[in-house]
């Protein structure tokens, strides 16, 4: 107590590496820091790395559309709020690309030999490679349409997630672990939004309810399982998709009412394509713009 | 001392007030939304520090816009947000009559006292 507190100002130089512009922020941790990255026992390998490819795909995926606001949000203080919740979502993918490399080298070992696997699994995998679902790739539409998206898939992913921090697998648990505090920000921000806009002007209702409308007709694919995650739910490793509509349910009708607005009828026209490799033209052009300068340039760092 | 009303935080100073001071710059509105003034305490700080500004409709949005605008590198442990236009603030006009009668007294600070050694926050 004594010697810590000479200086308080001192202390919290030296906390920072000595730069006294302590204002800067410090001590982040690895997530994956003495995790066991062993695959678990009655797990195939390949199973494991297909499943960290479905979730690393609706982050990273998910990320891209966000950071496409950059320089055309409403606001700048939007803009910065929109890049944070995407480059939270990158940082997500980025530790679940490497996982699947680590559980099943041989995809990335294909694509790309020399790069880092999750290098070489975000930028040297065609459209028919990726496994995120259809929601997370179509056009982001105005503002309004962006936020019932983002309100959509965070309320999704943070159930996926909270039920993942019970995986078999130690690495699934600690990225979920991670990504929960992360999501329920995200959730938290899109919910204002949607009901700031549709509690808001007779203009900012219409368009949030259109935003909202042209968005649900993705939401039942993400509730069906494909084989390979529910062989995963089944050993425990994985999450079944199904058991989290209820949940959702739940957060969206407790939003809805806020705002004003009506809740979509239920669509069952969508079939589960993303998880299966069958994408929109959306992901085409996406892709085109996220790989385009890695396969130009393969060695290019900056 | 005279209470401005429009303040600005273009220029990277916090709020800044903007009428009645000659600046030879029109003022600009860029956004309808008021401008709030950003207090954070880091970690291990002892009180809320300064450290900008932002737009936003109101509190609620605009403590919001302050964790993603300034505690993005971990810096804060709590937040306060106000009003700009809620700050009395001194103007520049008023520099000397305010600031420079402090400059000569030199026994206004604590260097005639010997410190003792063991007590914290000096």
């Amino acid at each position: 107590m004594t010697t810590d507190h000479d200086s308080a100002y001192d202390s919290l130089a030296d906390e920072h590496g000595g730069d006294a512009r302590w204002a800067f922020g410090t001590g982040f941790d690895d997530p994956l820091s003495g995790v066991d990255t062993a695959v678990p026992d009655g797990v195939e390998p390949a199973d494991l790395a297909a499943y960290s490819l479905m979730l690393a795909d609706d982050a990273l995926v998910m990320s891209q559309r966000l950071t496409q606001w950059c320089t055309n949000a409403p606001e700048l203080e939007e803009e910065v709020a929109l890049a944070n919740i995407g480059l939270d979502l990158l940082g997500q993918a980025r530790l679940l690309l490497a996982r699947a490399g680590a559980a099943d080298p041989t995809l990335p070992g294909r694509l790309a030999p020399d790069l880092p696997h999750e290098d070489a699994l975000a930028y040297f995998r065609g459209p028919a490679e990726f496994r995120n679902v259809t929601l997370a790739e179509g056009d982001n539409g105005d503002f309004a349409r962006s936020v019932a998206r983002l309100l959509i898939f965070s309320t999704w992913r943070l159930a996926l997630l909270d039920r993942l921090t019970s995986s078999r697998d130690a690495v699934l648990a600690a990225v979920a672990a991670k990504g929960v505090k992360e999501v329920t920000y995200h959730r938290d921000y899109a919910a204002r939004w949607v009901v700031r806009l549709g509690d808001g002007t007779a203009l900012s209702h219409e368009r949030m309810s259109a935003g909202l409308n042209a968005t649900w007709p993705y939401v039942e694919e993400l509730f069906v399982s494909s084989d390979v995650e529910q062989r995963l739910a089944a050993a425990d490793v994985g999450v079944d998709l199904a058991g989290l509509r209820a949940e959702f349910d739940d957060v969206i009708a407790q939003v809805l009412p806020l705002a004003g607005l009506v809740h979509p009828p239920p669509e069952n026209t969508v079939e589960s394509a993303g998880r299966s490799g069958r994408h929109t033209e959306a992901l085409v052009t996406l892709l085109a713009e996220m790989q385009g300068l890695a396969r130009a340039h393969p060695e290019a760092t900056w | 001392m005279t209470q401005a009303r429009g303040f600005t935080a273009e220029g990277g100073h916090g709020a800044v007030p903007t009428e009645g001071v000659p600046s030879g710059v029109e003022p600009k509105q860029r956004s309808v939304w008021p401008l709030y003034e950003v207090f954070v305490r880091g970690k291990r700080g002892l009180n809320h520090v300064h450290v900008g500004s932002l737009h936003a409709a109101d509190s609620d949005m605009a403590l919001h816009h302050a964790r993603d605008l300034y505690t993005r590198r971990n810096e804060g442990v709590s937040i306060w947000v106000v009003r700009a236009a809620d700050i009395t603030a001194s103007s520049p006009d008023e520099k000397d009559p305010f600031f420079a009668p402090s400059g000569d007294k030199v026994y206004r600070h604590p260097t005639f006292y010997s410190i003792p050694e063991d007590v914290p926050h000096i």
